[in-house]
């Protein structure tokens, strides 16, 4: 069994040369016939994201899928050979795994690109592209990509500024279900980070800003409150989470006014996210108890913090992937000799079945008891004879001479001509 | 045989006490694993260790320090599981799990304190007084290990450690508060009670005498403190540093008040 992936991501090729080579899910059904027309190939699967376009295949003899990639999209092969990366067999099946599990992804560990990979082989599947190696090849993927998940923290860190912010608003208050956010001021940040909050359950959103008019837009695009900014310091205790992002050159809130929210919320927590520079929120605030202030530094410490812990974890899961890679050859190897256990048994059912029927004629009349024991007999005298080369042919995949013992086998029982020797 | 399934409980405890231990190193995945089934059948054999020894009855004079031991040690892991199924969090195992293995140690230690209810003092009514006491000690005691942890966790927040870091398995800071809140508030009728009964028990024994006692004393200064605790929790919403300050002194007067033989408590002496 061949496998081989050609393809591109980014970075083996600029985005010019991805668009071009993109398929919007409407022809891929298409794409994917096409391919496994191609002479050789038996399976095939399309895989088409925005950072990627990967053409998996398998085959008995191997093929070339470079020349159907340069005429299915009018791609001069000089220039697809510049950027085209081409694996094959193991490194083949490690690029798929490592692809599942997100290790080649631009941002690694992001979630997203498994499903797309599921979406692919879902495709093909449904097209009866994929039914056997490349079905056995994925499901392996999917198997590992869960177990990188599972036994690594590569996906658990946030590494965008807004995605930092939810996850220490987590920390902070468990669920965000039922929390109360302050936006004052309307950066373009600020935004971001308030759709992202109210994407994590927030409950209730309060808008302020020095122009009121711009605080009332907000909160009606997002369902919230609009709050005089004038009225800022009585009202910001009713939030959990304040964010601020003003151009104000003084801060506006200070240790003063944090001793006095937390005194009208009994002590309930309060986190304060200050996005602005300069600063809005008076960094003293930080050490009373119960308030949190990160700034937008703390909030980049944390985002790089998180990108070195996923570089940490993505060497653990370079690791599990190269071992389930081992596990995979060796698996493939034992089931290269299914067949041929199987056409073996078949043969040796066959020539029994035929010389019960020559023999019965001349038996008479036997009881129903005799005709077992006939049976019986015989099945134990072949079972018998296979024994030996059946192990052999199992015990045999990890040696060297394999391929040679298979064959051996084959020809003893002359299993290659498909018709049982009388 | 008792005092086997004890010692069975207590080798299965060993595996949450190293689990508390490696946890403070970063914690192992494969040890995470192995803790909960461990512990919990741990907890199993310490129940069937009980209420083996209920069974055997009062003519089998109990070794009465020893039996409050293996009774506590079961309750704080009765209520780990309990917080474990209700917020899904492991974490109070880092500061249970060495207590518990300690309090079973001692309670399957061979008895040298032994000692048994003198006549005239109610079996039943000892046995709920113990009982209700040391739930409410179980409640105090958890409520403890939370202000600790809301502790760490308010530093860890607070110093702006970036990635996973070296609590990173803590839950989240409004967990830990409820967890310790909902603790202090389940048992302090407990707690109440189980005094209540002390004082019944006493007071019909010895007298208005028993209230000079130091130990007697020291139960009712731990009770006013949890009370203080819960007043200022409820009311102002104390809680980090000052709750925690106010927890472990309750939790010291607590254990003191179990462990001090003033003598007084002479139905509990040979």
């Amino acid at each position: 069994m061949n496998f081989q992936l050609i393809g591109v991501n980014h970075n083996s090729a600029p985005i010019e040369v991805r668009e071009r080579l993109a398929i919007p899910e409407t022809r891929l059904p298409d794409a994917i016939r096409t391919l496994v027309k191609q002479p050789g190939v038996e399976e095939g699967m399309v895989l088409s994201t925005c950072n990627r376009v990967e053409l998996l295949t398998s085959s008995q003899q191997g093929t070339d899928v470079r020349g159907f990639l340069s005429l299915y999209f009018g791609v001069s092969p000089d220039t697809l050979n510049s950027h085209i990366y081409e694996f094959r067999q193991r490194d083949a099946v490690r690029h798929v795994f490592r692809v599942a599990s997100s290790l080649d992804s631009m941002v690694v560990g992001e979630p997203q690109i498994l499903g797309q990979v599921k979406e692919a082989y879902a495709i093909a599947r449904g097209l009866g592209a994929i039914h056997s190696a490349l079905d056995f090849l994925l499901s392996r993927a999917f198997a590992v990509a869960k177990r990188v998940r599972s036994e690594t923290a590569i996906g658990s860190s946030n590494v965008s500024i807004s995605s930092v912010a939810v996850q220490l608003a987590e920390k902070i208050f468990g669920s965000l279900n039922g929390t109360t956010v302050y936006v004052i001021g309307a950066g373009k940040m600020a935004e971001l980070a308030a759709r992202r909050l109210m994407a994590n359950g927030v409950g209730k959103i309060l808008f302020s800003n020095r122009t009121h008019e711009r605080a009332l837009q907000l909160a009606e695009a997002f369902g919230g409150e609009a709050v005089p900014f004038e009225q800022l310091h009585d009202t910001a205790d009713r939030a959990d989470i304040v964010l601020t992002s003003t151009g104000s050159a003084e801060f506006l809130f200070r240790r003063q006014h944090g001793e006095r929210f937390l005194a009208r919320r009994r002590n309930r927590p309060m986190f304060f996210i200050d996005i602005s520079v300069p600063r809005n929120i008076d960094p003293e605030m930080n050490r009373l108890d119960g308030i949190f202030v990160y700034d937008i530094d703390d909030l980049q410490a944390v985002a790089a913090g998180n990108t070195a812990e996923r570089k940490k974890e993505a060497e653990r899961a370079e690791k599990i992937v190269e071992a389930e890679v081992e596990r995979f050859a060796s698996r493939l190897k034992s089931l290269a000799v299914v067949p041929t256990i199987l056409s073996l048994q078949e043969q040796c059912e066959t020539i029994r079945q035929a010389e019960i029927d020559r023999i019965r004629g001349r038996l008479g009349n036997i009881t129903p008891e005799q005709e077992a024991a006939i049976d019986v007999m015989t099945r134990g005298i072949v079972n018998k004879l296979l024994h030996t080369p059946i192990t052999t042919l199992k015990s045999s995949v990890a040696e060297p001479e394999a391929a040679s013992i298979h064959d051996i086998i084959r020809r003893i029982f002359n299993l290659n001509s498909g018709k049982p020797n009388k | 045989m008792p005092l086997f399934w004890l010692r069975v409980a207590l080798s299965l405890y060993g595996v949450g006490l190293l689990y508390a231990v490696v946890s403070l190193w970063g914690g192992r995945p494969i040890l995470t694993r192995v803790m909960l089934p461990a512990v919990g059948l741990g907890t199993v054999f310490h129940f069937v260790a009980l209420v083996e020894y209920g069974m055997l009855g009062p003519a089998v004079a109990p070794s009465f320090l020893h039996e409050v031991e293996s009774l506590l040690a079961f309750l704080l892991m009765a209520f780990f599981f309990v917080i474990y199924f209700r917020y899904k969090t492991a974490s109070p195992g880092v500061a249970v799990f060495p207590m518990a293995f300690l309090l079973t140690v001692l309670a399957s230690a061979p008895s040298s304190l032994v000692s048994s209810p003198s006549p005239g003092v109610s079996r039943g009514w000892l046995i709920i007084h113990i009982g209700l006491i040391l739930v409410g000690y179980s409640a105090l005691l958890f409520s403890f290990f939370a202000s600790i942890l809301y502790l760490i966790q308010e530093r860890n927040l607070k110093a702006k450690a970036s990635g996973g870091g070296f609590w990173s398995w803590l839950p989240a800071l409004a967990t830990i508060d409820e967890i310790g809140y909902k603790c202090l508030v389940f048992g302090f009728p407990f707690m109440t009670l189980g005094l209540i009964a002390g004082s019944i028990l006493a007071e019909a024994r010895f007298g208005a005498g028993y209230f000079r006692d130091p130990k007697i004393l020291l139960s009712i200064l731990m009770w006013v403190v949890y009370m203080v605790l819960l007043y200022t929790r409820w009311s102002v919403g104390w809680r980090g540093r000052r709750a925690a300050y106010l927890a472990a002194f309750a939790s010291g007067a607590a254990v003191l008040a179990l462990l001090v033989n003033t003598g007084w408590h002479g139905f509990i002496k040979p």
